[in-house]
């Protein structure tokens, strides 16, 4: 049998009230050792059911599995499609193999540099002026789909005079301030040319993340025309 | 020390040790919420001038001062309540006072090293070094490792002085007994927070364990203890009722609010069933708030507003109305999967933000100070009553609504125009972000910001001044 989320409601409200039933059987409901005893039930129930979930999105979730792919997808070519089965836009990985600084990267160098790209997101407090997969703070743009955004092919491929995306985000990357679009700049956070590659490396690694359709159609704007 | 705790408390020279501990926990903590006032209003004020600072301290840094100062003083806002009701409950003054001491001095030197460096060094390079010694860069939880061992150890400390009393005195009440447990889950689920993983859905899954089962499970139910505690005092609610009460809060916060840390799990890579338990179990949240309000109010009638404290009982109202509207209904508002795909990471979570932290934390705490207040300053009565503090209460209120209005109405615009009919994209932020309905809410919110800024130092002063006055010749009436 398939256990989806209704069942976890259904099972976990039912043991509360039944198990809580059991043990303050014959106690006036005004009496708070009745509250005392259901207040330990519940909670017990619900911490138990969120460990054995814990267990169940750990082992759905590791790198290399169907949801978190491999970080070896940033020799493919990825897109973002609606998936009419599923109701929600989904990463597409491949076939077709788009090499990221025209390297193919093993596994191992693969994992090393989405490692380093990790480090780098977090030693600079990136996420306290982005989101990255929604979460963060609000003074600059998402940056879970940020590897498909047309943006960097359409304008910063030519403003950084590069010849592919990857090369115009490292520029981007090690020159915010040389290259902003807008008066809200990016600081220059000091980021050597191997930090740039690893974020980008990380970036398109992240983008093949599968959010369950977060961003709703990304990069499909009736706001914004190139 | 004594002689600053003197200076801004009073005559402290016949407290418990545990009471002391309490209010030196509380200065520090009244600092620091200036102090995250002040870098939210540098931060307020970059959205309308990037310019300011930039090369300086930059948004990121400004930002997380802001939340990072919160965080602190929130906490240690809570200990100074732990610590000053220990001896009231327990019969005992606190066992091991000097190391608890020795804890505060440690918290509090650690947080000003914190401090330093963020403001100095600011960033490191991408490697482990930063994560140990300068910042971890992961929202709320951005302290470098060595103080995050050093935080679990000053936990160790004020968790072993609890205890301990608790045990020399033999008696356990209900309040206790739930803050026992409280506070073991409190401190335990930090560590939940301290590794490293390249892969960023297991880093957020566990982090979420961290930052929502503190603030909507665990520090809900410890602000529980610390308002039954305060309701008693402040009200003389029987001790059957409040403990009854504070199980059925407890059966409700965590029954609801554990799974109800699905509604974090729905975009972060994690499996589609949490779309369903997060919205269902996250909906009910609001529950246990309803229910406090109901308390409190309730409580308030039966004694027809009666009361020796008359700012800690408006506090009293505002934590339970503060808490129900910012976390309960402004929570609801996007907690549905079907409205979070397009509001997750817009300015509505800041707006539920600050109003919940307001409601909830900040009037908790600011209870618990006016009750030490009275206490030191009018134990015979007949009542602790000001001015000033009306102004600050009232002033307070309107500038955190007018703060939160604004981030409402540009968290809507954001949803609409950014995520709906753009695409979510770098360019779509940016156009979404000039729309007017974005920009000039920034404008709002820095001016409510700064008026909420002078009617903290409103607080402050009657902080400093309520009780002084002789207050013999106020008669007692009702509130």
């Amino acid at each position: 049998m398939q256990v989806g989320w209704l069942e976890v409601t259904v099972a976990t409200l039912f043991l509360t009230l039944v198990l809580g039933a059991i043990w303050t059987r014959g106690r006036n409901w005004l009496d708070p050792e009745f509250w005392k005893r259901y207040a330990i039930i519940g909670s017990s129930v619900m911490f138990i059911a969120l460990i054995i979930l814990t267990f169940d999105t750990l082992s759905k979730t590791k790198i290399g599995s169907e949801r978190v792919p491999s970080p070896t997808v940033i020799n493919y070519k990825i897109d973002y499609k609606y998936d009419p089965e599923k109701g929600y836009y989904r990463p597409v990985i491949g076939p077709e193999k788009e090499l990221l600084f025209g390297k193919e990267y093993t596994e191992e160098e693969a994992m090393a540099l989405i490692t380093k790209g990790k480090l780098v997101i977090q030693s600079r407090a990136c996420m306290d002026c982005h989101t990255l997969l929604g979460n963060g703070a609000y003074y600059a743009p998402d940056l879970t789909k940020s590897w498909l955004d047309p943006k960097w092919e359409k304008i910063m491929v030519p403003a950084t005079q590069s010849k592919t995306k990857e090369e115009a985000m490292v520029k981007f990357l090690m020159y915010p301030d040389k290259y902003a679009t807008w008066t809200r700049r990016m600081p220059n956070l000091d980021l050597d040319e191997e930090e740039a590659k690893a974020v980008v490396a990380f970036l398109k690694w992240m983008a093949t993340i599968n959010t369950n359709g977060f961003p709703d159609h990304f990069g499909e704007s009736k706001l914004v025309k190139f | 020390m004594e002689r600053i705790l003197t200076k801004f408390w009073g005559d402290i020279s016949n407290l418990p040790e545990a009471k002391k501990i309490a209010l030196m926990y509380w200065t520090v903590a009244i600092v620091l919420f200036g102090a995250q006032l002040l870098f939210g209003l540098i931060a307020a004020y970059q959205y309308i001038n990037p310019d300011f600072l930039y090369s300086v301290l930059p948004f990121n840094i400004t930002r997380m001062l802001h939340i990072n100062a919160m965080v602190v003083w929130l906490i240690m806002g809570f200990i100074g309540g732990i610590y000053w009701l220990l001896p009231d409950e327990t019969g005992h003054d606190v066992v091991g006072a000097k190391l608890g001491r020795i804890g505060f001095y440690l918290l509090t030197g650690a947080v000003a090293i914190v401090v330093l460096v963020y403001l100095l060094i600011q960033t490191g390079k991408g490697n482990f070094f930063t994560m140990w010694f300068i910042n971890e860069g992961r929202e709320y939880i951005e302290a470098p490792r060595w103080a995050d061992w050093g935080i679990v150890a000053v936990m160790g400390i004020i968790y072993f002085n609890v205890l301990a009393t608790v045990l020399k005195a033999k008696k356990v009440t209900g309040l206790l007994g739930v803050l026992l447990v409280d506070l073991v889950a409190l401190a335990g689920l930090y560590l939940a927070g301290m590794f490293f993983t390249p892969n960023i859905t297991v880093d957020q899954f566990w982090w979420w364990w961290v930052v929502h089962l503190w603030v909507e499970a665990t520090w809900e139910v410890l602000v529980g203890v610390l308002m039954g505690w305060a309701l008693m005092h402040v009200l003389h609610t029987p001790r059957r009722i409040i403990e009854g009460w504070l199980y059925l809060e407890v059966l409700l916060v965590f029954g609801t609010g554990i799974l109800g840390l699905g509604h974090h799990y729905y975009w972060i890579g994690t499996p589609e069933y949490w779309l369903g338990i997060g919205g269902f179990f996250s909906s009910l949240e609001p529950l246990p708030l309803v229910a406090m309000i109901v308390h409190a109010v309730y409580d308030a009638g039966v004694h027809k507003l009666q009361t020796v404290n008359r700012p800690a009982l408006f506090f009293i109202f505002l934590q339970a109305f503060g808490n129900f509207f910012g976390a309960g209904v402004w929570g609801f508002m996007h907690t549905l999967p079907q409205i979070n795909l397009y509001s997750h990471g817009t300015q509505m979570a800041a707006s539920h933000g600050h109003l919940a932290f307001f409601g909830a934390y900040v009037a908790t705490n600011l209870v618990l100070m006016y009750i030490a207040l009275q206490y030191i300053r009018a134990p015979q009565g007949p009542i602790l009553d000001s001015k000033t503090w009306k102004i600050a209460y009232v002033g307070m209120i309107v500038s955190m609504v007018g703060m939160v209005g604004a981030l409402l109405v540009a968290g809507f615009a954001q949803t609409f125009f950014e995520r709906a009919v753009g695409g979510a994209t770098w360019q779509d932020y940016i156009v979404t972000q000039m729309h007017p309905w974005v920009k000039i809410p920034m404008y709002w919110r820095l001016g409510f910001g700064i008026l909420f800024f002078l009617f903290y130092f409103v607080l402050v002063y009657d902080m400093l001044t309520i009780g002084k006055k002789k207050a013999t010749e106020v008669e007692v009436k009702p509130a």
